[in-house]
Parts: structure tokens; sequence; C-alpha cells
């Protein structure tokens, strides 16, 4: 049975973020003065065949988020499995 | 003094570095196909510029699994000397050889302009008698805002491994106007978004890069 993981990757809070930014000005500029703030993200789905315990598999992603999904750097990611 | 120059999917600055090495500088050159491992003989490596694997989730985050940079990165840490230019320094980043990322310029845009850099910090394979000089030379990116957190930062400026920084401000946002970067165990590590390849001509307008080509082959 394959599954999907939900893999959120955002920017780390501290680090400017120019395309929020952008949107943020666009949204103001349309008349929505109630946004303060946009952060960009990434949105990644990973189907995984089911083979493994959860905690194994959160452990794998855990893994390919640290080694390609997100550049830890500046980027944070979350998991839900 | 034999370059390996390496091309990924989405190079588009190999044959310019290859020429420059080659035909410009007189020295052996040699294409090294990414999924190829580096053939022996080399005295240096060049990742060229370009788009490699389509700038697809962070620039120079896939390339940075093709099987050559295994290779590479033991390359480097035997001390010998690794170049990357533009794409080519995204990778080494990615790569972990040098330490931050380059992120999306802070003006959004792609910067396509010559701009003028001064040669700072220790000598490196790059910059051999080079320390103190300006040299003009075109950027032509839309991630090279270098960024990393301020220790990283400070430890940089305190190893003299800033190597080229912009003059007159960083046209991408670059923390402390970072244009170039080295690392590795003999400084042999460089990276640097500008494109020393594209002024190394009077027929082209400048030559001012062929001073770091000419260095990294003496």
């Amino acid at each position: 049975m394959a599954k999907k993981a939900r893999v959120y990757v955002t920017l780390k809070r501290g680090v400017l973020d120019p395309q929020g930014s952008a949107v943020n000005r666009a949204l103001h500029a349309m008349g929505y003065g109630e946004v303060s703030d946009v952060r960009l993200g990434k949105y990644i789905e990973v189907t995984i065949d089911e083979q493994a315990p959860e905690a194994e598999e959160r452990k794998r992603l855990e893994e390919m988020c640290r080694k390609l999904l997100a550049n830890t750097v500046i980027e944070d990611y979350r998991i839900e499995l | 003094m034999k370059v390996g120059i390496v091309t990924f999917p989405g190079s588009n600055c190999d044959h310019d570095v290859y020429h420059v090495v080659k035909h410009v500088c007189g020295a052996p050159a040699e294409y090294v196909w990414h999924k190829d491992r580096l053939p022996a003989g080399l005295d240096a490596v060049i990742l060229p510029g370009g788009f490699s694997y389509g700038d697809y989730l962070r620039c120079g985050a896939l390339a940075r699994f093709s099987p050559v940079m295994e290779d590479v990165v033991e390359f480097a840490k035997q001390g010998r000397p690794v170049l990357g230019i533009c794409n080519g320094f995204q990778i080494l980043c990615e790569s972990g050889l040098l330490p931050g990322v380059l992120m999306r310029n802070a003006s959004l845009k792609f910067i396509c302009r010559d701009v003028t850099l001064r040669v700072e910090g220790g000598e490196t394979p790059l910059t051999r008698g080079l320390a103190g000089r300006t040299l003009t030379m075109p950027v032509a990116h839309a991630e090279g805002n270098y960024f990393a957190d301020p220790e990283t930062l400070d430890r940089l400026e305190g190893e003299g491994s800033v190597v080229f920084r912009y003059v007159g401000g960083a046209p991408n946002g670059a923390a402390r106007d970072i244009a170039g970067i080295c690392g590795g165990p003999r400084r042999n590590v460089v990276g640097l978004m500008p494109h020393p390849e594209r002024a190394a001509e009077p027929i082209l307008g400048r030559d001012d890069g062929r001073r770091l080509f000419e260095s990294l082959l003496s």
C-alpha cells in the first residue's frame, strides 16, 4: 500500500523572504490591509510504499529532508505522515 | 596543469570555461560528464555556471548528488583546487564544501551586468598575488544572495575566507557584500558568483577574469 507523506519546507525565522515581501505588497495593493506578513515555502508530497513501521518511515523522511528536500542553513521542515 | 570541467545537465558555461583554459591560457582541459568519475591526472576541477537540473528544488541541490561529486568532494578534501563559478558556487555550497547558501536575489530579478570586485582575504589558488586588486566582470544570476548565519560570516571574515567582495554594494543582497569565498583544507575550494570566463579576452570587452585563471594555472 502506497501512502503519502506531506513535507512542508519553510524559511527559518529571521531569514529574509523577498518573494514573501513582494506577495505581501501585492496583497496590500489589492486592498487586503489586514495582511501584515507573508512567507513562502514549499509543499512536497512524497509517496512511499508502506513497508516499515511509522517511526522508521519518519526517520527516513527526516533523513530525506536533511539531505535533500530542505537546506537546513535557511529552511525548516515539517513532516506529516 | 590539467583542468577538468564538469558538465552537468543544464550547465551552460562549460564551453566558455574550456575555451578560456585551453585557448586563452593554453592549458590542457577536458570535459567531465557528471555521471562519470573524475579521470586521473587532473590538477584542478571547475564546476561551471548554468542551470544544473533546471535549478529544480534549489539551485545546485540535485547536482550535488551527481556521481562525479563524490570524487570532487574527495579531490577537494585532498587540498587540490576546486573552483565553482555561479551555479558551480551554488553546487559547492549545497554539497557542504563551502558554508552558507545562495538565495534568491533581494530584488527578485535576474541580474546580468558588470560588477567590480575587490580581491580580499588570504591567498587562494585563484587569487595569487591579487589581494587588494579590483577586477571587473559580469554577474548573471537570479540566486546570488549569499547567506550564512552571523557566526559563520564572522568566522569567514576572521579566517580571511571572504575572497571577493562587491565594490559599491552587492547587487543581489548578499550578506556583507560577499561575492566569493574559499574553504577546504588549504583554502583550495573557491566559489564566486561573477563570471571570470566571460571577461577573459580584450575582444570581449574585458580581460580581468583572465588573471584568476592564470593564477589557477600557474
